[in-house]
């Protein structure tokens, strides 16, 4: 069997806005991908189409190796969602909920319920109205994880939890992993996607600009290079093509090098010879705002 | 302190009419329309004043009909006897209004989480409760003086005309006070305009028995009810403008109790406490269907009540019609009609087309629903489960369509009953439960209409409301104005068989059952096609 998810050359338009521009997006068996964009970049849009709630303009895509509009209800059955917006029926204890969701999917595991309501604090019979939205999230969060569903679809499932429930989260998508499920997240917490990811696919305007796993996206990102040399730093240290954002104060040297670039810049340092040498890799951070921020920086991952 | 606390109510209001554009002058076009088209129709019914004395007088030895209506003060007075059901009914319809446009600005913004956007603004947190008085109290004062305008170009007098304006507008000064009391107490809009319609039904009761009581009897009652303060007015009958004195201070009273309950409690709660409900769901629940029944089934049971209570009323009057004409013309009228029999088969009749009006606002709302399900993002996560969206859909029109006629059945069943109970002949209830369910057809498309939109043009979904109001005018002003039989047509309820007593005929019952399903199924294909969001 293929992937679990595979989207080619999505496209959606919403009246005149364009809401997914050709993106693409592989998710694999057994793997949990980190989804990634600015605000209204497409994410959402992109899960709706994945359910097939919202249909697609044009693009190729398949999840669970069928046609997400047309199967729409088998597929359901082997896959659990959790939307970003979590809307409660007023009148119904979140207990209610996450049963009667349950049991739309072909019934769920007492045990495992019981244990996932304790294990995020969640009063299962406050009314649906009642509930603040870190704990709305959790009902929606309970309802997905109890079920015996194959694939995850979670749409900041995190957002509004406070951080003692975040690191529960973790654990319970880790436990998913190992047994073998596969979960698509779409977060932007950055340090739950390098906590729990795999692999990660980061949009921008309905657009993928990168796709893979977290090590090989810092292999293509920028090293920031601090050095203390022995003499004057050698004229063609700025001439280099690796080299950006040059600092030169006396003997010291800062700059951030692409990669690629670090063999010849480490060669002319050398020529001066060099006291002491820090390389950083770029954090997550610097990582992503790469990515998100238009412009120049924009472009590291072509 | 209290400045602080109403910052920005000038800015609400001006966001309230603004919301409320269209939908306010469309119901002050429709409360003026029938108040003036109904004073004309009086007009032509009882040219002489002998005629009308005759009329009134009927109505009023009737204790039934006054409980009903209210007791017509002035016989003599065309406009007494013209508004004589403006005064309770239409009464109770504005109040109804004002009901709803104040929780519709108060609690509902406040349940769906706009408030709290606005709560962080320089927004006093009283500011919104006086926007929404200040909007009703804006629409009950342009209601009041429209109805005026168009009473006095029916040909009643002015100063009467101006009573019977101010009459309206302060039983909905009143009840939009009531309303904004009641989204105070409860966290719901729909429990609030619940809680405010029971106020409204016990308020209409108590007054229905003071004016029915006997000389000895209770009559003060009616002195404790805002309806029966705009009845004792007494528009076209003495216009005692005092009687508005006690409207004033009640709604400055309510208003007033409605702002400390604001200001002392949290936004987003409610005075009275929210009880916890069950851990578990019950095991019935594991359908889309019965899920659209859990959410529906309050407001249906509601309903019921106010049919049951509809048809034992009809029933239980239907045999006083006959003493309300008395003269030897009206006589012979009757014996052309079959008798007394007749007459009161054709008041149960025209009766009975109103219970199929009001059984259609049910389906309308009913079906509305999984429109307020998509808005409010509650369709997702069921179709998010394997759950298609003809089963989700159809779980609410299956409450639209059985609820209504669970609602006509009931009517004709009580009113039946009723009848059987009078006359001691058990067959009536049979033949009042057909009549009543000959409504059904027309009310259908109506449920129709309302998936027709759905599907295709969903934020269009409350023109089925707008093609309701077309529909009554249709068959209330139409005939009056002497427009083309076409223009009628168009109106289902215009095919219905005047039943009990007219001729059945089944044809027009299966045409417009078709024409339901043919735009209920492409309602549906809509539903199947388009982006839900
Ligand atoms: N139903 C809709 N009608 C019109 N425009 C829409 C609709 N849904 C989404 N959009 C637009 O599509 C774009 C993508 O929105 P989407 O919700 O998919 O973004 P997102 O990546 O989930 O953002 P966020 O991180 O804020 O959740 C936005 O410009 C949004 O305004
Ligand atoms: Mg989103």
């Amino acid at each position: 069997m293929g992937a679990a998810i595979e989207v080619t050359g999505l496209v959606k338009d919403f009246g005149r806005t364009r809401a997914l521009d050709g993106l693409d997006l592989t998710v694999e068996v057994g793997e949990v991908h980190g989804f990634l964009g600015p605000n209204g970049s497409g994410k959402t849009t992109t899960l709706r189409i994945l359910l097939g709630l919202v249909r697609a303009d044009a693009g190729a895509l398949r999840l669970l190796g069928g046609d997400p509009w047309t199967e729409a209800v088998d597929l359901h059955r082997r896959l659990a969602y959790v939307p970003g917006d979590v809307a409660l029926w007023p009148n119904l204890t979140g207990g209610e909920t996450i049963d009667l969701l349950g049991r739309l999917r072909g019934g769920l595991d007492r045990v495992r319920r019981d244990e996932l309501v304790e294990r995020f604090h969640l009063d299962p019979t406050r009314k649906g109205r009642a509930y603040s939205k870190g704990n709305r999230q959790k009902v929606a969060l309970v309802a997905a994880l109890a079920s015996d569903a194959e694939l995850l679809l979670l749409d900041e499932p995190t957002s509004g939890l406070d951080p003692l429930m975040e690191s529960e989260f973790r654990a319970c998508v880790a436990a998913e992993r190992s047994r073998g499920r596969t979960v698509l997240l779409s977060s932007h917490i950055l340090g739950e996607v390098e906590a729990v990811c795999d692999r990660v696919t980061i949009i921008r305007e309905g657009r993928t600009v990168e796709t893979g796993a977290l090590a090989e996206l810092r292999h293509l990102a920028r090293t920031r290079l601090e050095a203390e040399l022995a003499d004057r730093p050698p004229p063609g240290l700025a001439a280099l093509d690796g080299v950006q954002e040059l600092e030169i104060d006396g003997t010291s040297v800062r700059c951030q090098v692409e990669p690629g670039g670090m063999d010849a810049v480490l060669r002319e340092l050398a020529t001066v010879g060099v006291r002491t040498l820090t390389c950083a890799p770029p954090s997550l951070e610097e990582l992503f705002l790469g990515y998100y921020g238009a412009g120049d920086a924009g472009d590291a991952g072509d | 302190m209290p400045v602080t606390e109403l910052a920005g109510t000038g800015a609400l209001v001006r966001l309230g009419l603004r919301r409320d554009r269209l939908l306010i002058p469309v119901w002050i076009a429709v409360f003026v329309v029938s108040a003036a088209s109904s004073a004309g129709a009086t007009a032509d019914l009882y040219p002489t004043t002998a005629s009308r004395v005759a009329a009134a007088d009927s109505i009023n030895r009737s204790p039934a009909l006054v409980g009903l209506y209210g007791r017509i003060y002035d016989p003599s007075s065309l406009g007494a006897v013209s508004i004589i059901k403006l005064g309770g009914f239409g009464a109770l319809m504005v109040a109804l209004l004002s009901i709803v446009a104040v929780v519709r600005h108060t609690r509902r913004d406040e349940e769906s989480g706009r408030l709290e956007l606005l709560g962080a603004t320089a927004v006093g947190r009283l500011a919104p409760l006086g926007a929404a008085l200040v909007v009703a109290a804006v629409m009950n004062l342009a209601l009041g003086a429209a109805t005026a305008t168009g009473l006095r170009a029916a040909g009643l007098p002015l100063d009467g005309s101006l009573a019977f304006g101010a009459a309206w507008a302060g039983v909905g000064l009143a009840f939009a006070a009531v309303a904004a009391v009641c989204a105070q107490l409860t966290v719901s809009a729909r429990s609030s305009i619940g809680l405010a319609s029971a106020v409204l039904g016990i308020v209409y009761a108590v007054r229905a028995m003071g004016d029915a009581a006997g000389a000895n009897g209770p009559r003060w009652l009616s002195w404790l009810s805002p309806i029966g303060w705009a009845q004792q007015f007494r528009p076209y009958a003495g216009n005692r403008w005092w009687v508005l004195g006690i409207t004033l201070a009640f709604t400055a009273l309510v208003v007033a109790a409605a702002g400390m309950l604001a200001a002392g409690r949290d936004l987003g709660g409610g005075v009275l406490p929210e009880r916890a409900g069950p851990a578990r769901a019950p095991s019935g629940l594991r359908s889309p269907e019965a899920l659209a029944l859990r959410l529906q089934r309050g407001v249906l049971a509601a309903w019921l009540v106010g049919f049951a209570a509809l048809g034992l009323l009809l029933g239980s009057i239907a045999s006083s019609v006959g003493d309300m004409l008395t003269s030897p013309a009206a006589r012979d009228f009757i014996r052309t009609l079959g008798g007394e029999q007749g007459l009161i088969d054709a008041f149960l009749a025209v009766e009975l087309t109103f219970a199929g009006i009001f059984a259609a606002a049910y389906g309308i709302q009913a079906a509305s629903r999984l429109r307020s399900e998509e808005a409010a993002l509650r369709a997702e996560p069921l179709l998010a489960a394997p759950v298609g969206r003809l089963r989700w859909a159809g779980g609410h029109v299956g409450v639209a369509l059985l609820g209504t006629a669970l609602l006509l059945v009931t009517a004709g069943l009580t009113a039946g009953v009723a009848r059987a109970a009078v006359t001691g002949d058990a067959g009536q209830a049979v033949r009042l439960v057909g009549a009543a369910a000959a409504q059904l057809p027309a009310v259908w498309v109506l449920v129709a209409v309302t998936l027709l939109l759905f599907g295709w043009t969903p934020r269009l979904t409350v023109g089925a409301w707008a093609a309701l109001v077309t529909f009554i005018l249709i068959g209330e002003v139409g005939p009056l104005l002497d427009v083309g039989q076409w223009l009628l047509d168009l109106s289902p309820f215009s095919h219905v068989p005047r039943l009990p007593g007219g001729e059945f005929s089944a044809v027009p019952l299966l045409v417009l059952t078709l024409v339901a399903g043919a735009l209920g199924a492409l309602g549906l294909w809509g539903v199947r096609r388009r982006d839900l969001t």
